[in-house]
């Protein structure tokens, strides 16, 4: 029995190596002071559906929605060993909030038809946790949250330990399941280098007019495709060419993408600095650690 | 979320200056292979790309994977199953696991068996990122030239039956030559190797001291010439693992727990001759230990790393007499010292990494290199050697004198620098000890192959700072032609030897001041860290020059009176 299996993974600024101002001045992420890297989360979600390709047999598709640019990220899922990638990039869909990403998201998920589709449990800059549980509401597959490990998948059957902060509970449910994956359900695989210096090359249509359009001025729309198509075609023959999706493609409605489908309205961004203003030792003994718990107590972080 | 390359200044620096793109021309000759492989790069920017990719990846795996199971590993060590089967710490096991599947195994292998076939340089960047997180580990990550040795002397028939596993990471392999009787002089060793009647080759005797000796692929030094007493009387074998090999005994030691050392027994088992006969020591044993060399070096430059940054953090961080114990100068000292100790050995191992890349060039005959093969073979010789003792003393220094910042937490286990001053300690053994490598490197000195690497480095004209550096350099080099001169001149054999190391000392030293000299140009850092080298190296420069050149012999004709005699008890 093998699976065909769909990973969501998402371009994020990464908050964990923070090199200058991480905000501006108007409460938005400031991009340039951060590397852009895949969502840690989701390549958890990935070695989970990596796992069972390798064990059962199968194939693994990675999908992102997000600007050009976030074709980086399925790349980095081709190296490690994804079998394709689907970049859905698209102006109309810019703004998204996590109601219109998981409306996008399951447009092209049913156009998969997956066995299995693997999120991670959040991602690094929302930190909303939502996109996965309304991307399984909108394609009605069998939701499974906070995945800790995969314990097996038989037949039709997956069963999964769930983390619950106060304990786990394992589950069983019947493909086809959508699974939110937990960084602690496992290590992600390095990537492999021979795919890495080989699919370091590879590029999506978007990203193919991105350049074409930066190194050169185009007299007109045609002849700008024309050498988009051709350059397509070139990256196609050697195996190089991600796979592009626009909202057409996939049939989603453009009121219900981008801006125009994103309820959500920001009430006030903070930017809160922690700064570190004294440091103390604690001595590592138990008058030690009794000496840091009363601290603890007394301002407050724990109870 | 770390990553040991990227947060690491010096290796950084050495990546953009050590002259990586020159290696990568060399290795990849002409760059035909991207016809033919898909993965293989376009042109030097494109390799130095990839080597940059790789080396970031590696990083993050080393520090977000590898180290935290160092201490475990440290602490569990391996198993010698009943069965004779070793089951290596779970740490270790997992690594493994990990770099062969991100094709790290055969780093330096030609594309047709399955390798990456990157530059020796670029490897030993990538030994010093993996030792800095697991020194065990880089005893198995580090011996790929296991695998070169085959490719280079073996037939084609061996090199695919091997080459493919070795490099995916499905099987791992060990260099077998320690005997009971046999260490260092590895002219006596005494394995016998022997021909049935089908001409089918067996071996039969014991090896000591043998690390991963439970690997499945084994590389055998014995001796398949009866009646001969030399090393013109040995030949190399490989043996596959199999019940005709016996691990007797797992060696409990000092250090590098996660490293498996072995007591094998072979009992009449098959073996397949690699090359020649007659030629296992030289030059097929030779060329390894060039290699192995080097990566034990780069090894030395990871644990003096680790311990070096254990060191410079715990000395800002750790408050007495009134403010962090950084600010007190005898403190600072060691970490200045620390730091430039490191940095020194660093340059000088990939100084001669990047020989080993022209050595290999010119044996594929691949060469754009403008060298003689016999002069380039010389240097390589005398710069793995150099690098292997630099670097290996410079760990064992660096790590004790971390020990000694951390003071009593240092000795404790909670700390990891305990570990680090143990796992230091053999790598002046290994590959040749400390003694080996002085007597392989210093008759190249005395001939002046240093000498011709310095000019090779500095012979230009040079300007402002950097021209007052280059003249203290020159300086120093004068030093060394005076020694040198002295003990050619003086016929004596035995004087000779016993100023080895300081001839060889004087060599590092000058080696490493011509490259500083040229890395000051790039910054104002390693301009300091020149000036630093010079001020503190010539007058000891100085002092080796007048020891050598005093001609006091006392330690050879008054041995017995300066060392005591041996009490030989009731």
């Amino acid at each position: 029995m093998n699976y065909h299996s769909v990973v969501c993974v998402k371009q994020v600024p990464d908050t964990n190596r923070i090199t200058g101002n991480p905000m501006k001045d108007d409460g938005t992420v400031n991009r340039a002071a951060l590397e852009a890297i895949a969502n840690p989360d989701d390549m958890h979600a990935l070695e989970a559906a990596l796992e069972i390709r390798d064990h059962h047999g199968g194939s693994v598709s990675v999908i992102t929605m997000g600007p050009p640019r976030a074709a980086e990220v399925l790349r980095e899922a081709l190296y490690r060993g994804a079998d394709d990638g689907y970049l859905i990039s698209d102006e109309r869909a810019a703004g998204s909030d996590t109601l219109a990403t998981s409306y996008v998201l399951a447009c092209a998920v049913k156009k998969l038809s997956p066995d299995m589709v693997f999120c991670g449990r959040r991602t690094i800059d929302g930190d909303n946790a939502q996109v996965g549980p309304q991307l399984a509401e909108k394609t009605e597959l069998t939701l499974i949250t906070y995945v800790d490990s995969l314990v097996a998948v038989e037949d039709r059957t997956v069963t999964a330990r769930r983390d619950l902060d106060t304990g786990w509970e394992l589950v069983a449910a019947e493909l086809p399941v959508l699974m939110t994956v937990a960084h602690t359900a496992n290590t992600p695989r390095p990537p492999s280098v021979k795919r890495m210096m080989k699919l370091k090359k590879a590029r999506s249509r978007p990203e193919i007019v991105e350049k074409l359009m930066r190194d050169a001025d185009w007299p007109d729309k045609t002849s700008l495709k024309t050498a988009v198509d051709r350059r397509a075609a070139e990256l196609e023959k050697h195996g190089l060419l991600i796979q592009s999706w626009t909202l057409d493609d996939i049939g989603a409605k453009p009121g219900r993408c981008g801006l125009r489908g994103s309820p959500t309205k920001i009430h006030r961004v903070q930017s809160i600095v922690f700064t570190a203003a004294e440091q103390k030792r604690f001595r590592n003994d138990e008058a030690g650690v009794s000496e840091l718990i009363g601290l603890l107590i007394k301002d407050h972080t724990i109870r | 979320m770390g990553n040991y390359f990227t947060d690491n200044d010096d290796i950084l620096f050495l990546f953009e200056h050590a002259d990586l793109p020159s290696a990568s021309v060399v290795m990849e000759n002409g760059f035909h292979s991207s016809k033919t492989i898909d993965f293989a790069p376009e042109n030097a920017a494109d390799a130095m790309d990839n080597y940059f990719r790789i080396l970031k990846m590696l990083g993050e795996l080393a520090a977000d994977v590898i180290a935290p199971t160092a201490e475990a590993t440290d602490r569990i060590g391996n198993r010698l199953n009943p069965d004779g089967s070793v089951t290596y710490a779970p740490g270790i096991a997992d690594a493994l696991d990990r770099l062969g599947r991100a094709d790290l195994m055969g780093f330096t292998l030609p594309y047709e068996y399955g390798g990456l076939n990157c530059p020796q340089l670029l490897y030993v960047m990538a030994i010093d990122i993996v030792s800095r997180a697991d020194a065990s580990l880089a005893v198995f990550f580090g011996l790929q030239g296991i695998a070169d040795t085959i490719e280079r002397f073996a037939s084609k028939t061996l090199k695919e039956r091997y080459l493919p596993d070795l490099a995916s990471g499905r099987t791992t392999a060990a260099m077998v030559l320690t005997e009971p009787d046999a260490g260092s002089d590895l002219q006596s060793i005494r394995l016998r190797a022997y021909q049935s009647e089908n001409k089918e080759w067996f071996v039969h005797g014991v090896k000591r001291f043998i690390t991963n000796g439970c690997g499945d692929v084994l590389l055998v030094l014995a001796r398949s010439e009866p009646g001969t007493m030399d090393g013109r009387g040995l030949s190399l074998f490989v043996v596959d693992r199999s019940d005709k090999v016996k691990v007797r005994r797992l060696d409990d030691k000092l250090g590098i727990h996660g490293s498996p050392t072995c007591e094998l027994f072979f009992d009449h088992a098959p073996a397949k001759l690699v090359g020649k006969r007659r030629r296992g020591l030289t030059p097929y044993v030779t060329n390894l230990l060039n290699k192995t060399r080097v990566a034990i070096a780069a090894q030395s430059l990871g644990i003096g790393e680790a311990a070096y940054r254990a060191a410079r953090e715990f000395a800002h961080t750790r408050g007495g007499f009134g403010d962090t114990i950084e600010k007190i100068p005898a403190v600072r000292e060691l970490l200045v010292d620390m730091s430039v100790d490191l940095q020194a050995a660093r340059a000088l191992t990939y100084l001669a990494g990047l020989h080993l890349d022209y050595d290999s060039a010119i044996f594929r005959r691949a060469v754009p290199v403008e060298r003689d093969a016999a002069g380039q073979k010389k240097i390589a010789a005398m710069l793995s050697a150099m690098g292997k003792y630099y670097a290996s003393e410079m760990s064992v220094r660096v790590a004790n004198k971390a020990l000694a910042v951390l003071g009593g937490s240092g000795y404790m286990r909670d700390y990891p620098v305990e570990r680090h001053v143990r796992d230091s300690r053999i790598t002046t053994i290994y590959e040749g000890t400390t003694q080996i490598q002085i007597v392989t490197a210093y008759r190249p000195v005395l001939a002046g192959v240093a000498k011709s690497v310095i000019g090779e480095l500095t012979d230009r004209d040079w300007m402002g700072d950097e021209a007052e550096l280059v003249d203290n350099l020159r300086e120093g080099v004068g030093l060394l032609d005076r020694a040198a001169d002295y003990i050619n001149g003086r016929r004596d054999q035995s004087y000779s030897d016993l100023h080895s190391r300081r001839i060889v000392d004087m060599a590092c030293v000058l080696i490493v001041g011509a490259l500083f000299c040229r890395y000051a140009e790039f910054n104002d850092a390693k301009m300091t860290v020149a000036k630093r080298w010079l001020d503190t190296k010539l007058p000891e420069l100085h002092l080796s020059c007048d020891a050598i050149c005093s001609g006091n012999r006392s330690v050879l004709d008054r041995f017995d009176v300066l060392a005591g005699r041996v009490s030989h008890g009731d």
